[in-house]
């Protein structure tokens, strides 16, 4: 993309090519503005493509084979470790990682906050698309993936802590899309539908913070139905909720951090100044959020040890594991994150950012598979199991890649100035067009 | 201002609403879960010291609940000495309901035997932890459930204490959960015992209601305290299970779980379910509340609050 940009120049950020050109056709801004050819040029040159494409190539017949020859093609079929790689991973872990829509639209809309708006935007998509793949890991691994809707029209479990994840996490689905919709709005150019969309901001930012603080927690009080199975130091009857939905604080932070930091490398000319110029100072607030979400995680962590009385357990070799965990994870983060503020260093505090990520995830693998039958034996996942795993993943990032190169995430849409009447006590000009009549007596001002 | 307010007051009260709704649904539940078994329910007492691990109740199974034929067959004895994943002793799977293990206890001579199964809990585990609802208790004891609704999540099988469900992984189109169900169908329903008592030699198996069976078996612990250890598990583990056994060697030397609360399952999970419908209630104010404190100082001191601005204006003209 660097190599076409330097040569044929203009990326699609508006409607029109220049400020009095042909407008850009959908096939144009699908390819970026440039020929199919010229396309394709670019995408075989890329070399990270070339990853993918070997990934894709064992993958992608490896998921198929799941559905035609069952599970136990791809898995152990572990009747004592029912959830292997696609939930612990997959599910577990990409959920707390897509905190961050929740995080930042609160932030934003919530506290005014407009100084987060260049980085919002890729927050929301980050959470979309956690969410959007954590279900697709979930119908790799459900045994009969087809009945998914069954818990919202053919039978109710409404006692079961899953049918509040089922219908959190398709209610979020749904606010997310919208929320994310004004981009895609902007980029296919329905202003109508993105105003309806700013309308209802404040209700889908409020409802995501409802559904999320409930479904973050409901993840984590999945496991207090087996209270026997996750080692007691990954377990807490009263607290297991708080847990996780704590934890997916920094989670989501620190992810946002990640992607910023990795589209900032790879799609430099993608994003553009404000959006560039923001994103130190942005990184440093960030961090700032994410290391307080880890203190306050470790200190209830410590606390939820202390209730149960699980001291013991700590000069066990689970106990040495559980502290690697808290120092790699949670202790150490907080340090590089104190440094970088103090400093007011960017790049140091996003490497803090991506340990907090591994040190999430590492939580969540401990919770669901690690430590989980730890009185019995150790699964450890199939090679197929792995790869598909690997494959969505890499189907994520594609499809992460695909909406930034596009939508107005990391940048932002140049519209046109249509000048619309300011007042609307004379309702009859509003409909007429807005060239060729005659001028208004009114003032004006620039439309959203 | 009070225009916009006005609104998000009520998108609010409309998700408050939406989360009533939800939350009614879980205090039933939760009422139901303080449930202590159906009064005539069934159950049957396994006195493990009987037993000879002939496992002519694992051929029963299989013939009642018409199960593939075994790899092994049901009188060869040395499945005994199969051990899977570092130690582990055979379990049921979608195979095979109920399985017999061999254990060499230190406190007899005898290898003791112990038939596992589900154990039908009063409250189940499974049954609460299922989001399809497709677990159902039946007033006879039994823990049935709806493989018709199965949707594979699984989540039956961590919640279990016994580790009981397992699942027809072997399936591409229909994989469904697989474990006893007490022979509800074809015998249970109709005051029969199931397969695996009835075919017992050793009479290791007394099948009956379950108040009655709690009664005979202190007897027989009162009568012979030599031969038992003074205690009936199930009686009161996980809220009392259907199926209950005596041992004449201590429980965990005998492949028994000794360390399970008295407590159903999902006790450890109230303290969750009871902040759902607080949260969905709190949450709508909470957060408008700190948008509006949070907002509201900028329109004060420079009107500029791009969500309140122009509306403001439209409203005043």
């Amino acid at each position: 993309m660097k190599t076409h940009l330097a040569t044929h120049g203009k990326v699609v950020d508006s409607h029109k090519r220049s400020a009095d050109g042909a407008p850009w056709s959908l096939q144009e801004k699908l390819l970026l503005g440039m020929t199919p050819q010229q396309y394709i040029v670019q995408a075989v040159r890329n070399p990270f493509n070339w990853i993918l494409a070997l990934i894709f190539a064992i993958g992608l017949p490896l998921i198929a084979g799941r559905f035609f020859f069952g599970l136990n093609w791809v898995t152990h079929s572990s009747n004592d470790y029912p959830w292997g790689l696609f939930l612990g991973f997959g599910l577990f872990a990409m959920v707390p990682l897509s905190a961050s829509g929740f995080m930042l639209g609160t932030t934003v809309e919530i506290f005014g906050r407009h100084d987060f708006k260049p980085i919002e935007r890729l927050a929301l998509l980050n959470g979309l698309l956690g969410y959007l793949f954590a279900v697709i890991y979930l119908l790799v691994d459900l045994g009969q993936p087809w009945r998914l809707p069954y818990p919202m029209v053919v039978s109710f479990g409404p006692a079961a802590v899953l049918f509040l994840v089922a219908w959190h996490v398709a209610t979020y689905l749904s606010v997310q899309v919208a929320e994310v919709s004004s981009s895609f709005f902007e980029w296919i150019g329905w202003p109508a539908a993105k105003k309806f969309i700013r309308e209802i901001t404040i209700g889908l930012t409020v409802s995501g913070i409802i559904l999320s603080t409930l479904h973050q927690g409901a993840l984590g009080a999945l496991f207090t139905y087996a209270p026997g199975k996750v080692h007691p130091l990954w377990y807490s009857a009263s607290f297991q909720w708080l847990f996780f939905f704590v934890s997916a604080i920094p989670a989501g932070l620190c992810m946002v951090i990640a992607v910023s930091t990795i589209a900032r490398k790879t799609m430099a000319w993608r994003c553009d100044d404000e959006f560039k110029n923001n994103l130190d100072k942005l990184t440093i607030s960030l961090a700032k959020g994410a290391s307080m979400g880890l203190v306050t995680y470790f200190t209830i962590k410590t606390i939820g040890i202390a209730h149960d009385n699980e001291w013991g357990y700590l000069a066990t070799g689970w106990g040495a594991w559980y502290m690697v965990e808290m120092a790699f994870g949670v202790l150490l983060p907080i340090a590089v994150f104190a440094w970088a503020i103090r400093n007011k260093n960017a790049s140091l505090a996003r490497v803090g950012a991506f340990i907090t990520v591994a040190g999430i995830v590492l939580n969540r693998l401990n919770t669901a598979l690690i430590t989980f039958n730890w009185r019995l034996y150790q699964e450890i996942p199939h090679w197929r199991e792995v790869i598909i795993s690997l494959t969505i993943f890499a189907i994520y990032i594609v499809t992460y890649r695909f909406i930034l190169y596009r939508l107005p995430i990391l940048y932002e849409w140049k519209e046109e100035k249509v000048l619309v009447p300011e007042t609307v006590n004379e309702p009859v000009r509003i409909h007429e067009p807005y060239q060729g009549s005659p001028e208004p007596v009114a003032s004006y001002r620039t439309s959203e | 201002m009070s225009g916009i307010s006005r609104r998000k007051f009520l998108t609010c009260t409309l998700v408050g609403a939406g989360a009533t709704a939800l939350s009614l649904k879980t205090t039933d539940a939760f009422a139901s879960a303080k449930l202590e078994g159906y009064p005539d329910s069934m159950g049957v007492l396994v006195d493990l010291g009987r037993c000879v691990g002939c496992r002519s109740c694992e051929a029963a199974c299989n013939r009642e609940q018409h199960l593939p034929a075994p790899a092994q067959s049901f009188d060869d004895p040395s499945v005994f000495d199969q051990t899977f994943h570092n130690g582990q002793k055979r379990r049921t799977d979608e195979q095979a309901y109920t399985v017999v293990n061999r254990y060499e206890p230190t406190a007899t001579d005898q290898p003791v035997y112990r038939k596992s199964q589900c154990n039908h809990c009063n409250e189940p585990a499974c049954l609460t932890s299922c989001f399809v609802n497709a677990y159902t208790k039946t007033s006879e004891g039994a823990v049935i459930y709806n493989p018709n609704i199965c949707v594979g999540c699984r989540n039956c099988m961590i919640a279990c204490p016994f580790n009981m469900p397992a699942y027809s992984y072997s399936s591409a189109t229909n994989p469904v959960i697989k474990k006893c169900i007490f022979c509800y169908d074809t015998r249970l329903k109709n005051g029969l015992p199931p397969a695996c008592v009835e075919i017992c030699p050793q009479q290791v198996m007394t099948f009956g209601h379950r108040k009655e069976l709690i009664e005979i078996a202190h007897e027989r612990i009162k009568a012979r305290p030599d031969r038992y250890i003074d205690h009936l598990y199930g009686e009161n583990e996980v809220g009392g299970t259907s199926w209950m056994y005596l041992a004449p060697a201590p429980f965990e030397e005998v492949g028994f779980d000794t360390t399970m609360n008295n407590e159903p399952i999902i006790s450890n999970v109230k303290d969750f379910l009871g902040t759902v419908p607080m949260v969905l209630a709190i949450w709508p104010a909470l957060f408008t509340g700190f948008h509006l404190l949070a907002t509201r100082k900028h329109d004060i001191e420079q009107h500029g609050d791009d969500h309140s601005a122009h509306k403001e204006e439209e409203k005043k003209s």
